[in-house]
């Protein structure tokens, strides 16, 4: 579809026909209960019918990856949260990820499951706010009640472990900010149950609901070659019967030790970006009970002083005496702290909403030479004009609702 | 796909614009010259199977010891076998446009429009090449090295509304 480059009062003398209809212009956003963010679209009608649509972006727009080339890599960790607000400690872990490769570091087996067992959590609360707004702006405003009570329960929990609900701030390069809370598999096993239910519930009040199926069927399909094309990932590749998953087909902290489906659906509509979402969630919960219960002990850290930062004792000090002072000083110094050989890496990782890759490139000191994040609403985004097209105006919230769109990471 | 085949392959069909080629943790790379560059994504789409642009990018190397100051790195996956490489093509300072990619994939249109955006690289044959995330009228390219973190002023001058002409100030 191409830009809209004439002012709406051009495009309504020009398109003035015989019978002296015309063309509207309908501008959607930024400000709109239904964008989920500040999104702009500039829409042209024909009667309901959309002709064109241009999106505008960047109202968000935060220069992340210009303040994050000033900050070292642990403090960019901060940066990466403000990014996804839905799914925060999944941004943590990626980054954590791609500044581990590039210096070749593995992290212990424990940090690796309860980074796993989170970044599923996680990934369940980012798809079940969103199976709920796609309810929600289809008209069945319940379910949207009945996921957030669900999300407020996961929010506890990430409230619980790393002391924010949103600005979680959990990784740390080599490691974790800290341990988990003693009662961490109790808190976790205490919500599996309620979750699932609730989203068979979802699935058993949104499957064969008319009103849901009839606007969600068919709307906003893309063939699964065009899906690649536009750099689509995730849930809404997956929907158009592509079985890609970078936590199978390039594993990271072990996911290759969990058995796990990848859910595919054929159509590549909403409804089955719905389905693989929901479908996602059960998955998710697979791969948590099995990380519980094989959860190893030990340290969160790697064991290298000059990597990981020392623990702090019940005197708010770093443990370790003296050494311990000294590291923890070193960590922190102008020119010391972690500092990755020169070179480069992109890590992709699973996202709730599709890849999430950091490219970085270190020139040997402490701080990042090139800082870029690779966010999947970018791209999921640029599809948006190309799904509307020719479908109704009201068509747009349910297509935008079932991409996810987070303008947080869209404008970075 | 065997990759170091593919690689072999592209620095005999492309012995004039490839610089050089390596590996950093495991992943590997290939510096080109940006004359011929829709031909060699072409080649790595269609007949190596590099079908999905993950992600397109501008880097400022100024005074990093690099062929030309600017580079459009493009991160190529092949989703059937999930096998990644990196091509990443030099633009001068001078002179820096390098031709669009929109045609190949349509993932570059934003992601060339960034590049624009944050550096100032013009693409050629871009269908719409403007500002993204920046507001239009901005002027220099943010994430360029030379450019202070703390902006050129833009803070500072930006428009106020006041409402001197009633006799009160803001």
């Amino acid at each position: 579809m191409e830009p809209l480059t004439r002012t709406p009062l051009e495009v309504e003398e020009e398109t003035t026909g015989d019978l002296g209809a015309r063309h509207m212009v309908v501008n959607f956003g930024p400000q709109h209960p239904a964008t989920h963010g500040t999104l702009r679209n500039i829409i042209e009608l024909d009667g309901e019918k959309i002709l064109k649509l241009d999106s505008e972006i960047g109202f968000l727009h935060s220069g992340f990856e210009k303040i994050s080339e000033y900050r070292s890599y642990n403090q960019s960790v901060v940066v990466s949260d403000r990014m996804n607000y839905l799914s925060p400690l999944n941004n943590n872990i990626a980054l954590a990820q791609a500044v581990e490769e590039m210096m070749g570091i593995q992290v212990t087996p424990r940090c690796a499951a309860i980074r796993v067992v989170l970044a599923e959590l996680s990934r369940i609360a980012d798809h079940i706010i969103v199976v709920g707004l796609q309810g929600m702006d289809l008209g069945a405003f319940s379910v949207m009640l009945w996921t957030f009570i669900e999300r407020e329960k996961l929010y506890d929990i990430f409230e619980n472990v790393t002391g924010a609900r949103l600005t979680t701030s959990y990784t740390r390069i080599g490691g974790l900010m800290r341990d988990v809370p003693k009662d961490f598999e109790e808190m976790i096993r205490a919500v599996m149950g309620r979750l699932e239910s609730t989203v068979r519930e979802v699935e058993y009040m949104l499957d064969e609901n008319p009103i849901f199926v009839n606007r969600t069927r068919g709307v906003g399909a893309l063939s699964a070659q065009e899906s690649i094309s536009f750099g689509l990932t995730g849930p809404i590749l997956r929907a158009a019967g592509v079985p890609y998953d970078i936590r199978k087909v390039r594993p990271y902290l072990g996911y290759e030790q969990y058995e796990f489906e990848v859910p595919t659906e054929k159509e590549g509509d909403c409804y089955a970006r719905y389905r693989v979402r929901c479908r996602e969630m059960i998955q998710s919960l697979k791969i948590i009970d099995q990380a519980l219960k094989k959860m190893p002990s030990g340290p969160v850290g790697v064991s290298d002083p000059r990597i990981v930062i020392p623990v702090k004792n019940e005197e708010n000090r770093p443990s370790g005496g003296m050494e311990g002072l000294i590291y923890h000083f070193k960590n922190f110094m102008h020119g010391h702290g972690v500092r990755p050989p020169k070179g480069e890496v992109y890590v992709p990782t699973e996202a709730p909403n599709g890849e999430l890759g950091y490219y970085l490139i270190s020139d040997g000191t402490e701080r990042p030479y090139r800082w870029r994040v690779r966010g999947p609403s970018f791209y999921n985004y640029q599809a948006f004009a190309r799904l509307c097209e020719g479908h109704m105006l009201s068509d747009t919230v349910a297509i935008l609702s079932s991409l996810n769109i987070i303008a947080g990471e869209l404008d970075r | 796909m065997d990759l170091k085949a593919v690689i072999e392959e592209l620095k005999k069909k492309f012995a004039d614009q490839v610089l050089s080629t390596g590996e950093h943790a495991g992943q590997p790379f290939a510096h080109v010259r940006r004359d011929r560059i829709v031909d060699i994504l072409r080649w790595l789409r269609d007949v190596a199977g590099f079908d999905l642009l993950a992600d397109l990018c501008g880097v400022d190397y100024l005074n990093q010891g690099m062929p030309e100051r600017f580079c459009v790195v493009y991160n190529l996956t092949c989703v059937k076998e999930s096998v990644r490489f990196r091509v990443k093509a030099f633009v001068p300072e001078t002179d820096a446009v390098i031709d669009s990619v929109a045609a190949l994939w349509k993932s570059a249109p934003w992601a060339e429009r960034e590049a624009f955006d944050m550096y100032g690289i013009r693409f050629r044959g871009h269908p719409d090449l403007k500002r993204i995330l920046l507001p239009e009228g901005y002027r220099g390219f943010p994430l360029r090295k030379d450019y202070p973190l703390i902006g050129e002023g833009e803070r500072q001058n930006f428009p106020r509304y006041t409402r001197d002409a009633h006799g009160t100030s803001h």
